[in-house]
């Protein structure tokens, strides 16, 4: 496979402030005495619920199975008792569905799946079925069903298997850690979806900024036939339209899925899960989540359960040396804003960052001057500053015919906006507006 | 062991002194102050030319135009109950533009004249900065040289260096033929020639828009198409009437021509956000310059042109829109 | 002199050149109206609202003349003009109950628990951001969307607080589809005590985040005696708009959080800020 990159167009370079964390080994987060685990986990339908108050279940044991195609099952992050199913804050602000478990202490396995250790021969829609069964979605931050992507319908071929080891938020060391630490999971876990997909090869994209992760790549690559490719040092550069151009050249078109362009993308965080799924029969129940900040105590990278509050998470670093600004889940350019610390970690939380006061970005209604920085560094090459004025004016028509759709969200234009506009928001609003009015159309 | 040793306590955030807000949570360090200073910074050059040149009255026609133009932004924020803007630089910016764009020799009211119509009449009746459709200290200028165009078409004698020597008049580059154009190209180049405080020195012009270009907030396209566009046409009105017309090279470097490519036209507020944009504003700007030059009945045309195409920023911008990414051709079909 | 002749004529010429084209065209191009169209048309209040479903007022004056649309249909117009028009075409008038938009939220910023927002100040894109920063997920945010969408300047945000003066309330619906957390609703202009909460948590967590939340203590519905004033729904207690209660009920049931209120003096601020 040639190694040539493409550099897409736009693009912002934020300061990374990978240093906090990135040198911190990942550590087993202890036992605590009670997960609540919140319910819908995935993009899709949720999970239905199939245990009850006063259940007793053991770890990895089903807590809800799949509502549908697109949606995966929850298991249980411990052995305990069903204490309550009733609602917690979530990552959206809302309160939503959550089931708490009280932990017994003994952390004893269920008994969940069969290790399928000869996969090499197994029926890849067996090894499909075993990634449905564990409850695997995409873990870099979408949440999406992993096993939805690797079912391309009739008449769509895929050609390409790209892992996304981009990890181009700041802050965020987890999926680095993790390619540096377990390498030869993630290529086993790119091998095993290959096999699904029926390929021969896959394709891990690491940003240039982990040498070292690329180093301990490149030296477990060749024993399961994927290669490794550094590329440039660009935010979005793991947004997966992005990553797909990097890589192959090909554009995804507005509104297509990367299986229209013969790719599938799965993040590496989500192939180690199914390598450990596949391999030792283990359902996705815990993550590599970074846990830092500048006025974090002692910032890494530890391995959470499902379920853990983000007030508990902070105990584990210490705490914090002074009020920051805002707590995220998530990467600085996407995450998503917390005002609880009751709201727990979800199979794609893959940060629980403080943001200090002295970097924070605070919106104003300033009018736009029109300098144009939005439009150098959108990475889908739309206006930003026209869309930001249409939504404004409440004309979601003009919005959309501007190809507000395209937006991917991911913040660039705002981050360099100097009337510190809330564009992004303005885009979520006119995307929303415009589906119900596509709904209210059908 | 005591219970305080073994659990030192840990601070945790307090949620109620948590924001809320949407992504992304960062932002660069760019803001509207720093680039208007900026701005000033490039101006600067071409300012202490004018005030080398044509001595102290350059330095005060400056000064009342910029505190004119600081002092009508806050005064119209009080009555119209606005927030506070003449910190953000950009009245400041108007303010020298327009000295700039006046000679030495004005009497003080055409000055506050100016800031009236720049800051009143084409930035905050349209309501503030960034909703201005023509650049303010454009405005001004067409309206005095419309309204005054005795007083706007005295030019000082450039005294350099004679900080009060008094002022005569003189004629400027442009106003004279060919038989009369009596210019070196290095006065040109240095600015001892007769014209408004900031626009007789071209290489203090050339440094202040190379600050603008290496502080990105202006782009190569439409300085490059607006000087190149003027060059190429006179050229050719040169090579069909040498005896008649100027050279191009003169027509390039005397004049408003490069304060107007490097700063006024280069506008962010009114001018297009497209690259391909940028080029075609230019290049109108060019023709537009050019044309009035050679044929029209004023011996002058940069600001009439640069004017002209503001108008026309919303329909470049428009009609330039880039393909975005991944963008396909309604029924196209997919990206096979 | 004259040049001034020739150009008085040439004008003069064009003038009446041009004049008899556009007669022509007015002649050959002209659409046929049914003037009762205008008819109903001069007859309605000329708002453009929206509120009847139709694009403005002369399409829904076509759509009562071509029958496919009541003259009570409007939401707007007073029961006279509305018997204006059916008397103008010569059919039956509609009786009609005049319904008023009520704001089902008593959460102003004393009342309730907010956090830190930063962003655009619009309830439908607030809305998106931690679900509008209001410590309660189902309140009023108070961004003033649904006073935006007003044509009649009715509502107004007091305190973080969207208040619906029933005087200045056509019920032209317009605020029910502008509010994202669906607190709008029409009822009968008639109707004097509302509950003023829309949450459908426990009690026990809704008093966490506001002062003036429903708990469903039920002590209205127990005042209210035989009659079925009030209904419950889960843990919020609705009023019963089919039999609305007397104003009475409001003292005689003494509500612990004051969720349950007078609109007259609700809107009068008479409740002010915290209640015990």
């Amino acid at each position: 496979m040639s190694n040539q990159t493409r550099k897409f167009k736009g693009g912002v370079h934020p300061n990374d402030s990978k240093a906090l964390s990135k040198d911190k080994p990942i550590q087993d987060a202890p036992l605590l005495e009670s997960y609540k685990v919140i319910m819908h986990q995935n993009i899709g339908a949720p999970p239905e619920l199939v245990v009850k108050k006063g259940d007793v279940v053991k770890k990895g044991d089903l807590l809800a199975k799949a509502g549908g195609f697109v949606s995966v099952p929850l298991h249980a992050p411990t052995s305990g008792t069903i204490k309550m199913i009733d609602k917690c804050p979530g990552p959206t602000g809302m309160s939503v569905p959550s089931i708490e478990i009280t932990a017994d202490g003994e952390d004893e396995w269920g008994a969940p799946f069969v290790p399928m250790s000869d996969w090499k021969n197994t029926e890849p829609k067996m090894l499909k079925q075993r990634v449905w069964d564990a409850g695997i979605v995409g873990m870099g931050g979408a949440g999406f069903p992993a096993h939805v992507k690797l079912s391309p319908p009739e008449g769509k071929t895929i050609d390409t298997l790209i892992l996304n080891g981009a990890e181009c938020e700041p802050y965020l060391t987890a999926d680095h850690r993790l390619m540096l630490e377990q390498a030869e999971d993630v290529a086993l876990g790119a091998a095993i979806i290959a096999r699904i997909l029926g390929l021969e090869t896959a394709v891990i994209g690491v940003e240039n900024n982990k040498p070292d992760a690329i180093q301990a790549l490149e030296k477990v690559a060749g024993k399961y036939g994927v290669t490794v490719q550094g590329l440039p040092v660009n935010y979005p550069q793991g947004a997966e339209k992005q990553l797909i151009y990097a890589i192959t050249g090909r554009e995804v078109p507005i509104g297509k899925l990367p299986m229209d362009v013969h790719c599938v993308v799965q993040n590496v965080a989500s192939a180690v899960a199914i390598a450990d799924a596949v391999v030792k029969g283990r359902p996705s129940i815990e993550r590599i989540t970074t846990i830092t900040g500048k006025s974090v105590v002692n910032p890494g990278n530890w391995r959470l359960r499902l379920g853990t509050p983000v007030e508990k998470a902070l105990e584990f670093v210490g705490g914090v040396n002074e009020q920051p600004a805002k707590l995220l889940l998530g990467g600085p350019m996407m995450g998503i804003a917390q005002s609880s610390l009751g709201v727990t970690v979800m199979k794609n939380t893959s940060g629980i960052l403080l943001i200090s006061r002295d970097e924070v970005s605070q919106y104003s209604s300033d009018p736009c001057i029109r300098c144009g920085r939005c439009v150098e560094v959108c990475p889908m090459s739309i206006l930003p500053a026209t869309i930001s004025q249409a939504v404004e004016n409440k004309r979601f028509d003009w919005a959309e015919e501007l190809n507000v759709m395209a937006c991917i969200e991911c913040g660039s234009c705002s981050y360099v906006c100097p009337s510190r506009r809330p564009l992004n928001q303005h885009f979520k609003r006119a995307k929303i507006e415009i589906q119900a009015e596509l709904r209210k159309k059908k | 062991m005591s219970e305080t040793e073994t659990t030192p306590t840990i601070q945790l955030p307090d949620p109620a002194e948590l924001i809320v807000s949407n992504s992304p949570h960062i932002r660069d360090n760019h803001n509207i102050k720093k680039i208007m200073f900026t701005v000033v910074l490039s101006l600067l050059p071409a300012c202490l030319a004018g005030i080398w040149f044509f001595g102290f009255a350059a330095l005060k026609v400056l000064l009342l135009t910029t505190v004119s133009c600081v002092v009508l932004e806050e005064g119209w924020n009080k009555l119209a109950k606005k927030p506070s803007t003449w910190k953000d630089g950009s009245a400041m910016v108007t303010g020298i533009l327009l000295g700039m764009n006046l000679n030495a020799g004005v009497p003080w009211w055409v000055c506050v004249l100016g800031a009236v119509l720049a800051i009143i009449l084409a930035k905050q009746l349209f309501g503030g900065l960034g909703y201005n459709p023509f650049n303010p200290a454009l405005v001004a200028r067409v309206g005095l040289l419309i309204g005054l165009p005795e007083i706007m078409t005295t030019w000082n004698v450039p005294t350099a260096g004679k900080m009060m020597a008094d002022v005569t008049t003189a004629a400027t580059p442009l106003g004279e033929g060919v038989k009369n154009g009596v210019f070196s190209l290095g006065d040109l180049f240095a600015g001892n020639v007769g014209g408004c405080i900031g626009e007789t020195s071209v290489v203090a012009l050339l440094v202040g828009g190379a600050l603008l270009l290496y502080f990105k907030l202006i782009k190569w396209q439409i300085p490059v198409a607006y000087i190149g566009s003027v060059f190429a046409i006179t050229g050719v009105a040169y090579l069909i009437h040498p005896e008649t017309m100027h050279s191009p090279v003169y027509h390039v470097l005397s004049g408003g021509l490069l304060l107007g490519a490097f700063f006024m036209a280069t506008d962010m507020v009114t001018s297009p956000m497209t690259h391909k944009g940028m080029l075609i504003f230019g290049l109108g700007c060019g023709v537009m310059t050019s044309a009035i030059r050679l044929w029209g009945a004023y011996p002058e045309g940069v600001s009439f042109s640069i004017l002209f195409m503001n108008a026309l920023t919303p329909l470049i911008d428009r009609s330039t829109i880039s393909k975005p990414f991944g963008y396909v051709t309604p029924g196209k079909g997919g990206a096979e | 002199m004259n040049i001034a002749l020739i150009a008085i004529v040439a004008a003069g010429v064009l003038g009446a050149v041009l004049g008899i084209i556009i007669g022509i065209v007015a002649k050959a191009f002209a659409v046929e109206v049914d003037e009762r169209v205008e008819g109903v048309e001069e007859r309605l209040p000329g708002a453009n609202c929206g509120g009847c479903g139709f694009a403005g007022c002369a399409d829904f004056a076509k759509a009562v003349v071509e029958g496919r649309a009541q003259p009570g249909g409007c939401p707007v117009a007073a029961p006279e003009a509305v018997a204006d028009i059916a008397g103008y075409l010569g059919i039956a008038a509609e009786e009609k109950e005049k319904r008023v938009a009520l704001v089902r939220c008593s959460g102003d910023c004393a009342n309730t628990v907010r956090s830190l927002y930063n962003g655009v100040r619009d309830c439908r894109s607030a809305v998106l951001v931690a679900g509008g920063a209001k410590g309660c997920d189902y309140g009023c945010l108070g961004f003033g969307s649904c006073a935006d969408a007003c044509p009649f300047g009715a509502i107004e945000i007091r305190d973080g607080l969207a208040v619906v003066h029933p005087e200045l309330c056509v019920g032209c619906e317009n605020c029910v589809a502008a509010c994202p957390k669906n607190l709008i609703i029409m009822v009968p202009a008639t109707a004097e005590v509302h509950v003023y909460c829309n949450s459908p948590e426990k009690g026990a967590a809704k008093r966490k985040v506001c002062k003036t939340a429903c708990i469903a203590c039920r002590k209205c519905v127990k005042a209210s005696g035989e009659e079925d004033h009030m209904l419950v729904d889960g843990f919020l207690v609705k009023t019963n708009y089919e039999n609305p209660p007397p104003p009475e009920l409001v003292e005689a049931s003494a509500c612990p959080t004051s969720a349950l209120r007078l609109a007259s003096k609700h809107v009068a601020g008479g409740y002010g800020g915290a209640s015990k």
